[in-house]
């Protein structure tokens, strides 16, 4: 019973901030938004049992990555509202339809089967040191394949932070 | 009546961990201005009295929050309404929740009960403490922004900045800690702490993981935005990001501060200060290297490791504040260095040194 209710005040806020986020025209607003759905969807990951991903989830995502967003915004955009003609109308166009198509697809899957979906892998790891084993012998070629990306993405940014220095 | 006794004990471990906080950081204020004033030979604050009654100016912290409480509550005409609200509760709560799971003391047992003394007992609570302390800078930030004031903004800026650098330094010095007591628990890593070294030293985090320690706690003071790290505010410079602020919302501002302060300290007691343990201080008593005993009844012990956590945690404060009244501010530029270019190296290389040494340690043994 009480999961329900806290599956359902989760869920709301998720969906409410997301909403926030797409519809609020003030940049910063939309962000916070962002940060409460990240904190919420977190909050569902704990109760599915996913401690250190909804933690991770936190840290990561909502405490570092969002933080440099609304820094980014505040440095950027001196204004209190974005003014002026959309620049982007023709993706504005596009949205609804790609959205619509994705909620057909999820709505799809969603009635297909209500359990896992076949040949799923195996039960989330219950404890950290199997996490941590599975990436690092099963998944370790994804793991360290994304650790390249990131790298690239770093020297990408100095390379990109020089040229306007100098 | 079971059910009604577990809801009570659990109501029990949630109040003495948020008691203890609030407490605290409402205390602080006052210690910080007798401190302060001991440190600089002055008398200090002593003025709020009852009746007469002085007792060293700790009426002060009550007559402060009567002030705050009762002054104009003020808002900027241009500033955001809600954001500007919410900023100094956000602010306070992610503070006051981050010590939820930090250990009191070890599991107590009352009426064929195993209680764990701490407020929420989680796998991962180095990591929740970690989340919660990050998430604490979006106070900040918000009050900056939606003040409509370009000191408060730029205030905010450097908030978050120096939360960004002294975060990452404290969870890569964390994660030495993590790998030498094995687990995210800090219960787990409290535990861990209980064993003894070469028979006679107790093996708390400050012996294992030295380095650490020191990047923690500099890190940890930097999160805290105080002096010498204190860059968001700068009173003299920039007012900062609660310039547009009055009456109790200040207040929490200032309370949020206090309460980082008492949450790094309970933080670093549990790390690497041996949280609620006493040196020697086992389950049935004290047993002591040279062979001598001391058995005690189960309460006193589980009294004696909670009053060990409580000094600890005092003495860290104490020795915060020690730093805050010896230390110059920081120019901005120079604490984003030392966090980027000091502090942070240098928790990867104890990451690198710790895991080495357990290789060693563990292909000995």
């Amino acid at each position: 019973m009480s999961t329900w209710v806290a599956f359902f005040v989760l869920a709301a806020l998720a969906v409410g901030s997301a909403l926030g986020l797409v519809l609020r025209r003030n940049p910063i607003h939309g962000a916070l938004f962002l940060v409460v759905n990240l904190g919420s969807v977190a909050g569902l990951y704990l109760m599915l049992g996913a401690e250190f991903l909804a933690a991770a989830q936190v840290i990561v995502y909502a405490g570092a990555i969002m933080v440099l967003f609304v820094f980014a915004i505040m440095v950027l955009i001196p204004g209190k509202e974005e003014t002026g003609p959309d620049p982007r109308r023709a993706v504005r166009l596009l949205a609804p339809p790609l959205g619509a198509l994705l909620c057909l697809l999820l709505a799809f899957v969603v009635a297909r089967g209500t359990g896992a979906p076949a040949g799923a892998a195996p039960p989330a790891p219950a404890t950290l040191g199997a996490l941590g084993r599975l990436l690092f012998t099963r998944y370790l070629f994804p793991f360290e394949l994304t650790s390249v990306l990131l790298l690239a993405a770093m020297v990408g940014v100095l390379l990109l932070a020089r040229k306007r220095g100098s | 009546m079971s059910a009604l006794a577990d809801l009570g004990i659990v109501f029990g471990r949630v109040a003495f961990a948020m008691l203890f906080v609030v407490n605290t950081a409402a205390l602080l204020g006052w210690v910080e201005r007798k401190q302060s004033a001991i440190m600089q030979d002055r008398i200090g604050a002593n003025r709020a009295s009852i009746l007469g009654f002085r007792v060293l100016g700790l009426f002060h912290p009550i007559a402060d929050a009567i002030k705050m409480l009762t002054k104009e509550d003020f808002r900027p005409a241009r500033a955001d309404r809600v954001l500007f609200a919410l900023a100094p509760f956000v602010s306070v709560f992610f503070g006051l929740v981050a010590f939820a799971s930090i250990p009191f003391g070890d599991t107590l047992r009352v009426a064929g009960r195993e209680v764990p003394l701490q407020a929420v007992t989680l796998n991962v609570g180095v990591l929740y403490v970690f989340a919660m302390l990050s998430l604490g800078v979006y106070g900040v930030m918000m009050a900056g922004w939606s003040s409509a004031n370009n000191y408060a903004l730029l205030g905010g800026q450097r908030a978050a900045a120096l939360m960004i650098s002294a975060e990452i330094a404290i969870g890569a010095s964390i994660m030495g800690v993590v790998m030498v007591y094995g687990s995210l628990d800090l219960m787990d890593i409290v535990r861990g702490q209980g064993a003894l070294l070469f028979g006679w030293i107790p093996a708390w985090g400050i012996v294992t993981q030295p380095l650490a320690f020191v990047l923690f706690v500099t890190a940890g003071i930097a999160a805290t935005k105080r002096i010498p790290f204190d860059t968001p505010e700068g009173e003299s410079e920039i007012i900062g990001y609660f310039v547009e602020y009055s009456g109790m919302k200040f207040g929490m501002f200032l309370m949020a501060d206090l309460v980082e302060t008492t949450v790094i300290a309970g933080l670093t007691t549990s790390l690497f200060l041996g949280g609620w343990q006493v040196p020697y201080l086992v389950a049935e008593g004290f047993r002591f290297p040279w062979g001598a005993a001391l058995a005690l009844p189960h309460l006193l012990v589980v009294l004696l490791q909670v009053g060990a956590f409580v000094t600890k945690v005092s003495a860290m404060i104490f020795f915060m504040m020690l730093v805050r009244w010896t230390l110059p501010r920081f120019r901005y530029d120079q604490a984003m260095r030392l966090g980027w270019l000091g502090l942070f190296p240098l928790s990867i290389l104890n990451i690198v040194l710790t895991g080495l040494l357990l290789l060693l340690w563990g292909a000995r043994a």
